[in-house]
């Protein structure tokens, strides 16, 4: 591995760490669905300097379900469903900006702790990855645990799977069959979200969590 | 070449495309009926002939267990839905449309758990673990009414974080057979992997354990990570439940064995049974004392389901061959007892038109069948002898005794607990005074009194056979 190769991979995996930050504190949902945007293509970009560099075409395959799935189709129709819903205002935070941001470096610091110390062995490009990957997908964990709304769930959902792509792409030569999966699977999750946002707006006209908390399953 | 292999798989996947291109749901409930009888079938032809495994499906003495236990169920319980549905229709709760999408998912659910259970291939099993979750949340929402859509959005949510960690886990395996193993599809297959495992680095295993036990932990519905699973059962309609509590936890339970094995395997590798000990424990005992507060019934026994999980992953992570039988003998015992039981609860909800427990009473007087019944169903799933499950727990309690009496202690505990719990409740709704309409049920008892009658055969007399079988598999499990 030249030390350029690495470097570019490292920019890369480092900067979806950074737009994963930048979901964090983001209160509106266009700004929202757009930092998502920026998020797959920035896996798009990584997935397609993996395949260069590990010379394995079909990840080429991976990288651009990332950026024309990912990046341009989801965020549009999304678009359109939050005009559709009427829903194109703040979105409420459960804990403050500060907190959340405090939450996710902390979380960024364990995923390196953890996968840095039990990796030695493994190639460094490798290694890096899975850290910045565990990285992702726990970020996008906090960001679904911060947000009550439903479209900001998948949000936080659809970035924490960009994560596991990302993790699947570092490890060289894991059989196409999973990464396929992968891809197929954030559509088919799509699709099952998509009837659901609309069956929630045709029975409360809301998507908003709170709105389908108020049901807590013992009350009479 | 078609062997019982790709049969398990190919029966269900054309029965779903034939179920959901037919018409008219007197036809398509007994062709599901069907579709699971001849996969019932092919799946205990692997006993007597057992094809070979290749690199994508596996059979071996622990899935053929799973296997057959997984078709058994689903064809009873398409026997149960074909009745619970035929009245769901007249009452007008689900229209021919959806009931011609129910049946269609009823066999993609099939597929996806017997795919899941013959995968060879880590990210095979992933896949289909994956589908059986998505094909289940649409179903718990089916009814569409609020309570359906906020359990099935809790579930697709919370079932997908369990998932998305599965994979980081499934991820880091390839990552740790990688270097011994070499790149490519066979780092991913089972049959490769135990060859190898002892050369992996354990560091890498742990990690991925941990993720694993998490992520498929979520699916078993361990304590903390069972949130879904009571409103799941609850909300959507009888039939999923009692395939999510007999059937679904069971498969993602295979995965976590599966790997729990690979991690044996490796010497310098964490110990997997003391974190599925505690695991096991705390659902256990958690969930027994939130057995008192239920107000609606399929709640309650889906917290029974919660306390039962516990004590098999209890019992497989305390491991050697006597714990680990007690544990597939709980294991099937739990099934069958808690699909008859959920039959019973579907039928009940349905004659009474409401699941609250408050509201059903005398069950014994207005509906004699159902209401013994319900009885048969609970003292057998709260452990009282001569059941089936009265013998599991019985191993189970008596091997832990033997080598770490505290553990044991907590475990009768929380099973004490849970009797007290379920007999509370069905004292009031079996006998107490008789509510709710007294109309005759339209009911269907074969698969109902088919699961107890075994549970109670089992409670008396085991086959040498399945001694034999499971003693074989309890030792592949270490």
């Amino acid at each position: 591995m030249h030390g350029l190769q690495f470097d570019v991979a490292h920019l890369l995996a480092g900067s979806l760490v950074l737009v994963s930050f930048m979901l964090l504190y983001q209160d509106r949902l266009y700004a929202l669905l757009n930092v998502y945007a920026a998020h797959a293509a920035v896996l798009a970009a990584s997935v397609t300097w993996q395949a260069y560099v590990q010379d394995a075409p079909h990840l080429y395959v991976t990288a651009s379900i990332a950026l024309i799935f990912k990046a341009i189709i989801i965020p549009i129709v999304l678009h359109r469903i939050i005009v559709k819903l009427g829903i194109h205002r703040e979105i409420e935070t459960v804990v403050g900006v500060g907190l959340t941001m405090l939450g996710g470096i902390g979380l960024v610091a364990l995923s390196m702790v953890v996968m840095l110390r039990v990796t030695p062995g493994a190639d460094p490009l490798a290694r890096e990855d899975l850290a910045f990957a565990l990285s992702v997908v726990l970020i996008g964990l906090l960001v679904m645990v911060t947000r009550r709304n439903a479209v900001s769930q998948v949000v936080g959902f659809m970035s924490l799977e960009n994560g596991l792509v990302l993790a699947a792409t570092g490890a060289k030569g894991m059989p196409l069959v999973v990464e396929i999966s992968v891809a197929f699977s954030v559509l088919i999750a799509f699709i099952v979200i998509g009837i659901f946002l609309f069956r929630i707006r045709e029975r409360f006209d809301s998507v908003d969590m709170q709105a389908l908390d108020r049901f807590r399953g013992e009350r009479r | 070449m078609i062997d019982a292999l790709t049969g398990v798989l190919l029966i269900p996947a054309v029965g779903a495309a034939l179920l959901a291109a037919l018409p008219g749901y007197r036809l398509t409930a007994r062709l599901n009926v069907l579709a699971a009888l001849a996969t019932f079938l092919t799946a205990v032809s692997l006993f007597v002939v057992e094809p070979r495994s290749g690199p994508y499906l596996l059979v071996d003495d622990l899935n053929k267990v799973f296997i057959v236990l997984t078709t058994f169920v689903s064809f009873t319980t398409a026997m149960f839905s074909a009745s619970y549905i035929g009245h769901e229709i007249d009452i007008g709760r689900l229209t021919p449309t959806f009931v011609r999408f129910y049946h269609a998912m009823y066999q993609v659910l099939m597929f996806a758990m017997n795919l899941a259970l013959v995968a060879n291939n880590i990210g095979l099993m992933w896949v289909a673990i994956e589908t059986a979750t998505l094909t289940t949340v649409l179903m718990v929402g089916i009814y569409r009414t609020h309570e359906a859509l906020e359990a099935a959005w809790k579930y697709f949510i919370l079932g997908s974080v369990g998932i998305a960690l599965a994979l980081f886990g499934t991820i880091l395996v390839y990552m740790a057979a990688r270097p011994v193993v070499g790149e490519g599809l066979y780092a991913m297959v089972w049959t490769v992997l135990v060859t190898r495992a002892a050369e992996f680095d354990p560091a890498l295993l742990n990690v991925a354990f941990v993720f694993l036990l998490l992520g498929y932990g979520t699916k078993v519905g361990l304590a903390p990570l069972h949130a879904w699973l009571p409103d799941a059962h609850a909300e959507g309609p009888t039939p999923i439940s009692a395939v999510l509590s007999g059937l679904l936890l069971n498969v993602a339970l295979y995965a976590l064995l599966r790997f729990k094995m690979l991690l044996a395997l490796n010497p310098a590798a964490l110990a997997p049974g003391p974190l599925m000990v505690t695991m096991g424990l705390i659902s256990c005992v958690f969930a027994a004392f939130m057995l008192y507060r239920r107000r609606d019934i399929k709640r309650m026994f889906a917290y029974s389901s919660i306390e039962h999980m516990g004590i098999i992953v209890f019992a497989f992570g305390m491991g050697g061959p006597l714990a680990n039988f007690a544990g597939l003998l709980h294991m099937t015992m739990h099934s069958l007892t808690k699909s008859a039981i959920f039959f019973t609860v579907g039928h009940i909800a349905q004659v009474k038109g409401t699941q609250k427990i408050a509201d059903l009473g005398g069950l014994t007087v207005t509906h004699p069948v159902l209401g013994w019944g319900l009885v048969l169903g609970v003292v057998a799933i709260a452990g009282l002898p001569p059941l089936g499950i009265f013998m599991s727990e019985f191993l189970v309690v008596s091997s832990t005794f033997a080598r770490q009496p505290w553990l044991a202690t907590i475990l009768v505990l929380g099973i004490l607990v849970a009797l007290g719990g379920l007999f509370l409740r069905l004292n009031g709704v079996a006998f107490g005074e008789p509510r709710g309409p007294a109309t005759p049920a339209q009911a269907s008892y074969v698969p109902m009194f088919a699961h107890l009658s075994i549970v109670f055969m089992a409670g008396i007399y085991l086959p040498p056979a399945l001694v034999t079988g499971f003693e074989n598999v309890a030792k592949l499990l270490g």
